[in-house]
């Protein structure tokens, strides 16, 4: 009988850094997989977590991971060339076919880009897949800005985007204050035919569903992912189990007709 | 097949059975319980029937047979996982209904929910259940309102009498070891089961999770429950775990992979790196764990997650009933109507 909990080596093929603490390594891999779907790495000694991917090729994905705790220290001691153990991929993710031919609204919080950068990428090699396309993106400070090469890329081709920062230092020109506040700004041609895309921290996602509610976003155009404590991403452990729903098996994303009857 | 047989002969099956069978069963400990001067109840390897105690309820359920509270995943180096080798030898696993019903329930969670469990399967392939019927009920139990107080799945049915035991054979392996016995006498019995419990509970079967989750029941449980997890590690439905890594002295490089029991009312069952957690509030796990077994279960697997063994209630340092706290929730659903 296969072995669900046995992971496989995978090859760091390349790994970009963002910030001080937050690099993507992209690794080796072949199989079908859509963005929104996660990984659990798995370094022995040092455990296992749940990591989403962030970018998806032909022969590799991309991991974004910020050094956060036990195993994600150990994984920045590793070096383009070298191998890691990961299992997976797990989850639903998101399926493209519910934004094909809408106006497209993503809104992320932090590392929170990085599930919905598969969605983007998908878009920017296909504008014309979509009516229309925003990203709002919200950071802590300049300093923590993820994927700065990409986000100018889809800029670049002409990607509607907002890019935020929490607070800055005097003399920063870009836009300043949490995602909530530009959302009433966004440009919204039909209202039927919007999706929105929000993920980022629990509180980030609660007030930004919000206030789209408010601007009148159906709740069954909004989509969202979860994060939770995940020790097997197999239905089993428990550890992500919201009401009658395994994050891990039914999710990390759901519609917000579904999203809003979980409870921790 | 039903036979009257003495302990001798019974001893002697359980001897001819030895050699491809572990025999476990709830075995006294005296004076080893967790108050002085009480005895503990709990699963071993057994080889001879006087060793199985029948009369009271074991404090804790067989799950440690099926789930172990350390498991080994893997051996690993730096490179390579290795699975490691598994008994191969059958299980007699001796239950009362109740847990029966429980090991069904873990069946639901590690054989069905998502993937199938390798190591789960790999045990519960081997075990064949004798079920010990219960002439009365316990203090705290309430199989009966659970509908759990009857089992009809065993390859065996004991009810012990003086001197021997009453068997109902319904397996072949052990019909065969039974019928060869010289001694037998064929008679008619029905292995005894609970009608009537003293604690009875009502499952409020149309809750609204998240409405009753903001209720202020649970505010009492802050102060009362005191995060021991008692109640899940005796539990015999409690199917949680975490993963552990650890790595030998003697050589850095490898280690193992382990699943330990870990539960929802222990401090960090929903910490994630960087520190974010939820649940806080211990009322809040009181919460979780009461609408995971007469709620949330159901509402995914169309059955209750509780089998009613009351060991929950035996157990709490607090003196926290989980009965009464499921009875609170059905007088208020009842009372909201």
């Amino acid at each position: 009988m296969s072995n669900a909990y046995m992971p496989f080596g995978s090859e760091i093929l390349e790994i970009i850094q963002h910030t001080d603490i937050e690099y993507t390594f992209r690794m080796a891999y072949e199989g079908d997989m859509v963005p929104g779907q996660f990984f659990e790495v798995s370094i022995p000694k040092y455990g296992e977590c749940p990591i989403s991917v962030s970018g998806i090729g032909e022969n590799y994905i991309d991991l974004t991971i910020r050094r956060v705790g036990k195993v994600t220290d150990e994984l920045h001691n590793f070096k383009v060339g070298q191998k890691f153990f990961m299992r997976g991929p797990y989850g639903n993710g998101f399926e493209m076919k519910h934004y094909e031919n809408k106006e497209v609204i993503i809104t992320a919080g932090g590392s929170g880009l990085a599930p919905v950068k598969g969605i983007i990428d998908e878009i920017h090699r296909d504008k014309s897949s979509v009516k229309d396309f925003h990203l709002l993106v919200g950071f802590k400070s300049p300093e923590d800005v993820l994927f700065k090469s990409d986000l100018a890329a889809w800029k670049e081709a002409g990607l509607g985007q907002t890019l935020t920062v929490d607070g800055a230092e005097e003399g920063y020109e870009g836009h300043v204050g949490l995602v909530t506040k530009y959302v009433p700004d966004l440009k919204i041609a039909n209202m039927d035919d919007v999706e929105v895309v929000i993920v980022g921290p629990p509180m980030m996602m609660k007030f930004t569903v919000q206030e789209y509610i408010k601007r009148g976003v159906p709740e069954n155009q909004i989509w969202v992912s979860y994060e939770r404590k995940m020790h097997c991403g197999l239905g089993k452990c428990g550890g992500c189990k919201m009401d009658d729903t395994y994050i891990c098996l039914d999710g990390p994303v759901f519609n917000y007709v579904d999203a809003k009857k979980l409870f921790d | 097949m039903k036979l009257r047989v003495n302990n001798a002969e019974i001893n002697s099956v359980f001897e001819q059975l030895s050699g491809e069978y572990r025999i476990i069963a709830p075995v006294r400990k005296p004076l080893r319980g967790t108050m002085s001067d009480t005895d503990a109840i709990r699963y071993e390897e057994v080889t001879t029937i006087e060793e199985i105690e029948f009369r009271d309820k074991a404090q804790f359920s067989a799950k440690e047979v099926m789930q172990p509270i350390t498991q080994v995943l893997f051996y690993f180096t730096e490179d390579e996982y290795k699975i490691p080798a598994a008994d191969q030898k059958k299980i007699l696993l001796f239950l009362r209904a109740c847990d029966i019903h429980a090991l069904d329930r873990f069946d639901q969670i590690y054989l069905d929910n998502g993937p199938v469990d390798p190591y789960y399967k790999q045990i519960r392939d081997r075990v064949k259940i004798a079920l010990i019927g219960c002439e009365h009920s316990y203090r705290n139990c309430f199989c009966v309102s659970m509908g759990t107080n009857k089992a009809d799945t065993y390859a065996m049915g004991i009810q012990p009498v003086d001197g021997g035991a009453n068997v109902e054979l319904n397996e072949k392996d052990l019909a065969q070891a039974f019928a060869a016995l010289t001694g037998a006498e064929h008679i008619e019995f029905e292995v005894p089961f609970v009608t009537e419990n003293t604690t009875k509970v009502t499952v409020p079967e149309n809750i609204d999770g998240k409405g009753v989750a903001e209720l202020d029941i649970w505010r009492e449980y802050d102060s009362r429950c005191v995060a021991c997890g008692k109640c899940n590690f005796v539990c015999p439905t409690c199917t949680c775990f975490g993963m552990q890594d650890i790595f030998y002295k003697d050589n850095e490089n490898t280690g193992e992979r382990r699943r330990v029991w870990t539960s929802c009312h222990v401090d960090g069952y929903t910490d994630m790196a960087g520190g974010h957690g939820f649940r806080k509030k211990h009322g809040d796990r009181m919460r979780f764990k009461t609408l995971h077994k007469v709620h949330d279960y159901n509402k995914r697997f169309n059955k209750h997650m509780c089998v009613g063994c009351g060991r929950c209630d035996d157990a709490c340092p607090s003196y926290i009933s989980f009965s009464s706290c499921v009875n609170k929730l059905s007088d208020l659903e009842k009372g909201a109507k």
